[in-house]
């Protein structure tokens, strides 16, 4: 690990202007994933912000949404009565992510900015674009059983990495903003445009500006609730990153989806929300066979590399699974 | 059931004896010795496979703050136990344990090429990520498949004659072409590693010039204490290697690895305790692994169901520099009664590191290929695999043709299926749904061979009539001393309470390191017989007192039954009998001794000697995700006396573990672009966490087994694991129809 200057600022303003000043400095909210691409070699910043005392933290109903600030910790967030209430989606995410430990530590603008689990990324021996662009994408040529499966269009990617949030992906079916403090004041980033896809310059996965601090996010009040579920398929039953993670929401009237959402994770450089099947389920009764037919969709635009073409069934039935306890159905 | 080691049936298990001290922190690990003066080692590992280094740029490193020392083959303190180098210098002979900071040559991706010392281990870290090694490299090969058919008969092998790895056959090896039904399959498991949570580590001192202790994670302080002296050339008694808690190992710690003597080095050279601890990425190229293993299996019946033949071929990988064998393909010549029987173990040399040996080594392996082959054999049989077996069952050992010591594994098999449920599987896989999972049953037998070893214990009693007992052995988690504080109540009718045990000192009275299931048999024996010893002392001594009429009663004792609650009894009903503590008084003694040898006799030439077992699992599988969730395990065990059912169980649930991992998870997977591993963190490398582990129920036969050692116990560690990746193979066969053939069982082959 490098030696790093170590700042504690008060306010969020005295926090940006610490993050402006240097360009390679970083925040750091829980520190489990930051300590560890520290300790690795991958993340070095000469000088750790610490956000820990601004204050952040609070989880509140506001008009037509909740604000959860951005140093909310995962395990309150996934506990706290107006979450389990008006956004069980988001709580059940939270809790098929890491252990509960880590759930303890990690906050919820930590969670947003994660950085893929590529095996390549973690390795500073092997080529990566997404940790030194240029070097190659070793994961492309190599081991890719965990990667993804949707891109941009027919474009080539310089990273296949996925990104590993399961909150993301419940955030992502949500109609959710993130709110960031920046030299010019605040701004509101709607959910689908904070991650980018990783065509040219897969070393930025999102979208924030030099010094940018996320302040909280905001989820609108919605008629999902009762009808949503988050699927999560790993290769243990706790503490491992999806293979392929499935957020359904329905809104039912009438024995039909009058509105649908529907998110992945572990199949993209971003959460994936696929508007497609989303109009395709509206008006619908729910039923098995629709949901067989809306997921035949999917296998369409998905492209596989040379370990993970099983994602591409798996991702289909993962759909499948979660619509129907989403839609009540067995 | 009457258990064997309990003085009566109401007898409960002893806690382990340290179980406070590693709960609350006070137990002392490797690394956590508070050397005066101490230091950091931190290694750099190559990045390449093969070839060799042409520049190590260090300056950088060197000028860090806190920095003492960038040692390498450049400049490494010699060993003086290394012959000197050749030259023109050639790279190490097939059988030469790999020497650190020796040469320039590259063996394999993570081989310690330098290492930085320094005043904390964050700047000894961050210093060696500053030393710039250059290579000229060359060709690696470190792909199984690709390369395997270079694999060949190990040269230790052809040298021996009477090496078990001999290629073996009885009957007629053209025979399952007869056969009436037959089944032929290929099994792989790939490279897994044993990731103890503690990583290891170890703390170098030189006391003196020729004079070295040492704090390091291994399996055998005495087998380190040898290794050492002779590498350092040092008087064995100068070398003192203490190694008192263990956060598990599984076989990571038998052998001395490289980065002991890279420490050792370090303190030398920088005339200063250092401390080395390896990361965890670091963890998976110096400390061994499970080979990569492939087997073919070709075996085939009569229609009623008895073996007929059975050809089990093994390949496993190995490095360049040293050959590791293992027992692959051995428990087919003695798991089943077969006329016709061949099996054949080869091995393939790589350019990676040399495995080692890991909890139930070659057996786990070769039974996880055996006993799914017997449920394909079964299957296409259409028979109950319990049935099959039970058909197949062998009274004797068939490959030595002598009498088992001792075998109940046919009331294992009925204690297993009854707890179990065994009669509620179908044959028909995928026939039971629950909740919308596939329900699926599986069992696998299992057996390991009986090891002992000649052993030594010092039984010491003091004034008061407590007693402490020694021995150098070890305790990688089983909970040795709480087993050995047993033997020893037992045999001299203490309180456990008055026992205490100390272990994992090389200037302990001698003992085999922790491995291949052999402390109880050995250990066990050598304090039975050590306070054997001290108890006919004591009795000695109170029939000298009863003798001078001193000893309150009239003690004429010549039996075993002669103390009991630290007091030594004579014959009389109503005697009181006489106290440990006013024996010793009575003689003016500050303490008694006895120092015993225990050896294993001719008994082995008589009897063939074999743990047993089996376990039944019950898999269900996602037909959507192909998620497989073990949901309940029964394991049973025919190891002889029982000693200590407590840590006896968490052994067995600890082997049922490790066994689903290395059905479900488990997988080092190398990037062979590199040949290096991808999957270096507990993030990427799977072992099973809470979630992942369904009650488990263990069960043993406990019947003492006469011929093995005076407690009639045999070794329970690694039959614990053997067996079970097949049963949970099984399992997932009888849910889905699917036999997946290559580990882990993971979605992607399943969906
Ligand atoms: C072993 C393990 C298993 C895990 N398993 C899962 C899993 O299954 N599912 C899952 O979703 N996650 C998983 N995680 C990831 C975990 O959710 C993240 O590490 C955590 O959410 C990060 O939050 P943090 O507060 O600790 O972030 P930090 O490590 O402190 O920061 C992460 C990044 O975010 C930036 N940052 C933090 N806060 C802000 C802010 N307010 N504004 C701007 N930038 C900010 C930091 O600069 C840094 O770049 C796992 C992690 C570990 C270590
Ligand atoms: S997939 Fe992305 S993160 Fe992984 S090696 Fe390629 S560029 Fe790097």
């Amino acid at each position: 690990m490098k030696p790093f200057q170590y700042l504690r600022p008060k306010t969020v303003s005295e926090a940006v202007s610490m993050a402006l000043d240097n360009p390679e400095a970083q925040y750091i909210a829980g520190g489990t994933n930051l300590i560890d691409l520290m300790k690795r070699g991958i993340a070095s910043p000469p000088k750790l912000i610490d956000i820990n005392h601004l204050p952040l933290k609070k989880i509140e109903h506001r008009y037509d949404r909740i604000r959860i600030g951005a140093l909310a910790l995962n395990s309150d967030v996934a506990q706290h009565k107006l979450v389990k209430t008006r956004q069980p989606l988001l709580a059940e995410a939270l809790l098929a992510g890491a252990s509960g430990q880590i759930r303890n530590m990690a906050t919820v603008g930590g969670n947003l900015l994660q950085r893929t689990r590529c095996s390549y990324f973690y390795d500073v021996a092997l080529p990566c674009n997404k940790r030194k662009p240029g070097s190659g994408c070793g994961a492309e040529g190599g081991i890719n059983r965990t990667h993804a499966i949707f891109f941009n269009g027919s474009e080539v990617p310089s990273c296949i990495a996925v990104h590993p949030s399961d909150m993301c992906v419940a955030l992502a079916a949500l109609d959710t903003s993130v709110v960031v403090a920046g030299p010019a004041g605040e701004r509101r980033i709607l959910f689908k445009d904070l991650h980018r896809l990783s065509t040219k310059e897969p070393e930025m996965d999102t979208t924030l500006n030099p010094g940018e601090l996320i302040t909280s996010i905001e989820v609108l009040d919605n008629a999902f609730t009762g009808h949503s579920h988050y699927l999560k398929v790993r290769d243990r039953a706790s503490y491992a990153f999806a293979l392929v993670s499935v957020a359904a929401a329905l809104q039912m009237d009438g024995g039909k989806i009058w509105d649908a959402r529907l998110a992945l994770g572990g199949v993209a450089h971003k959460p994936w929300r696929y508007w497609a099947i989303e109009l395709m389920l509206r008006g619908q009764p729910p039923s098995e066979k629709l949901f067989r037919e809306v997921a035949e969709h999917e296998l369409q635009s998905a492209r596989a590399g040379e370990h993970n073409a099983y994602k591409i069934k798996l991702t289909a039935n993962a759909m499948i699974a979660a619509l129907k306890i989403a839609a009540g159905i067995s | 059931m009457k258990r064997q080691f309990a003085d009566n049936e109401l007898d409960t298990s002893l806690s382990r004896v340290d179980g406070n001290e590693k709960v609350s922190g006070a137990a002392t690990y490797s690394a956590e010795y508070a050397v005066p003066g101490l230091v950091h080692a931190v290694l750099v590992t190559s990045n390449i496979a093969k070839g060799s280094i042409t520049a190590i740029e260090s300056r950088e490193a060197e000028t860090a703050p806190g920095v003492l020392a960038v040692i390498s083959h450049l400049n490494a303190p010699a060993v003086p136990g290394w012959p000197a180098l050749k030259q023109p210098a050639e790279r190490a002979p097939v059988g030469t344990a790999f020497r650190v900071f020796y040469d320039a040559f590259i063996y394999f991706d993570g081989q310690p090429v330098a290492m930085v010392v320094a005043d904390t281990q964050e700047r000894a870290i961050h210093a060696a990520a500053l030393v710039r090694v250059t290579y000229q490299q060359e060709t690696h090969q470190t792909h199984f498949e690709r390369n395997v058919k270079s694999a060949g008969i190990p040269q230790n092998v052809q040298r021996s004659k009477n090496s078990p790895f001999q290629d073996y056959g009885r009957g007629d090896a053209d025979a399952i072409a007869e056969a009436e039904v037959r089944i032929e399959a290929e099994y792989t498991i790939p490279t897994q590693h044993h990731q103890p949570l503690e990583p290891h580590a170890i703390i170098a001192v030189w006391e003196a010039n020729d004079k070295l202790t040492v704090y390091d994670k291994n399996q055998g302080v005495k087998s380190a204490q040898g290794q050492l002296a002779q590498a350092f050339k040092l008087p064995r008694d100068n070398v003192q290697v203490v190694s008192k808690y263990i956060g598990g190992a599984f076989g990571s710690g038998i052998r001395v690895w490289p980065h002991t003597i890279a420490a050792v080095m370090a303190a030398k050279q920088v005339k200063r305790p250092v401390k080395l601890v390896l990361g965890r990425d670091q963890m998976f190229t110096s400390v061994g692994y499970r080979p990569y293993t492939a087997q073919k299996l070709r075996i085939g019946a009569s229609k009623d169901g008895r073996l007929h033949a059975m050809v089990h071929e093994g390949t496993g990988q190995t490095s360049m520099y040293e050959e590791h064998l293992e027992r692959t393909v051995l428990a087919t010549r003695a798991m089943y009664t077969c006329p016709n029987v061949s099996t054949r173990y080869r091995l393939l040399p790589l350019d990676v590191n040399t495995p080692t040996w890991m909890r139930g080594p070659g057996d786990a392996t070769g039974m996880f290929a055996l006993e799914s082959a017997m449920d394909e054999l079964a299957f296409a049989l259409k028979m109950d695999p319990l049935e099959f077996r039970l058909k197949n069952y062998a009274e004797t050992d068939p490959e030595r043709n002598l009498p088992w010591s001792a075998k109940s594994l046919r009331e294992c098999y009925k204690l297993g299926a009854e707890k179990f449920g065994w009669e509620n599987r179908q044959i028909e896989p995928a026939s039971i749904r629950r909740k919308g999972m596939l329900v699926g049953y599986g069992m696998a037998s299992s057996l390991y061979g009986f090891h002992r070893h000649p052993s030594k214990a010092r039984a010491v009693m003091r004034a008061d009539g407590s007693v402490t007992v020694q021995s150098a052995t070890m305790d990688i988690g089983p909970g040795t001393g709480t087993a050995m504080t047993r033997i020893a109540a037992k045999v001299l009718g203490l309180n456990a309470k008055k026992v205490k045990f100390e272990l994992g000192h090389s200037n302990l009275p001698d003992a085999p390191g922790q491995n291949g299931s052999a402390t109880i048999p050995s250990v066990g024996s050598a304090v039975h017989v050590a306070c054997e010893a001290l108890k006919s002392k004591l009795i000695a001594l109170a029939v000298k007192m009863s003798e001078a009429g001193k000893s309150g009663g009239q003690v004429v004792v010549t039996d075993g039954q002669g103390v009991r609650n630290g007091r030594v009894f004579g014959s009389g009903a109503d005697d009181e009998g006489v106290s440990f503590a006013d024996i010793l008084k009575y003689h003016k003694l500050n303490e008694l001794e006895a120092t015993e040898e225990s050896k294993p006799g001719p008994e082995r030439d008589q009897y063939s000697m074999f743990s047993f077992g089996c376990h039944f699992v019950e898999v269900h599988v996602n037909p959507l995700t192909g998620e497989v969730r073990v949901v309940r395990v029964v394991t049973c065990a025919d190891v002889g006396a029982i000693i200590n059912y407590k840590t006896a169980r968490s052994q067995s649930i600890g082997g049922v573990v490790g066994g689903i991992g290395m059905a479900l998870m488990e997988h080092s997977e190398m990037d062979h672009r590199f040949g290096r591993y991808v999957t270096t963190d507990f993030a990427s490398y799977h072992i099973p966490v809470h979630a992942d582990i369904p009650p488990i129920e263990v069960y043993y036969v406990d019947k003492p087994d006469v011929h093995v050692n005076p407690m009639g116990s045999k070794g329970l560690g690694e039959i614990a694991i053997v067996g079970v990746a097949g049963a949970v193979a099984n399992a997932v066969f009888n849910a889905t129809g699917k036999r997946i053939r290559t580990l882990p069982i993971t979605p992607d082959k399943l969906i």
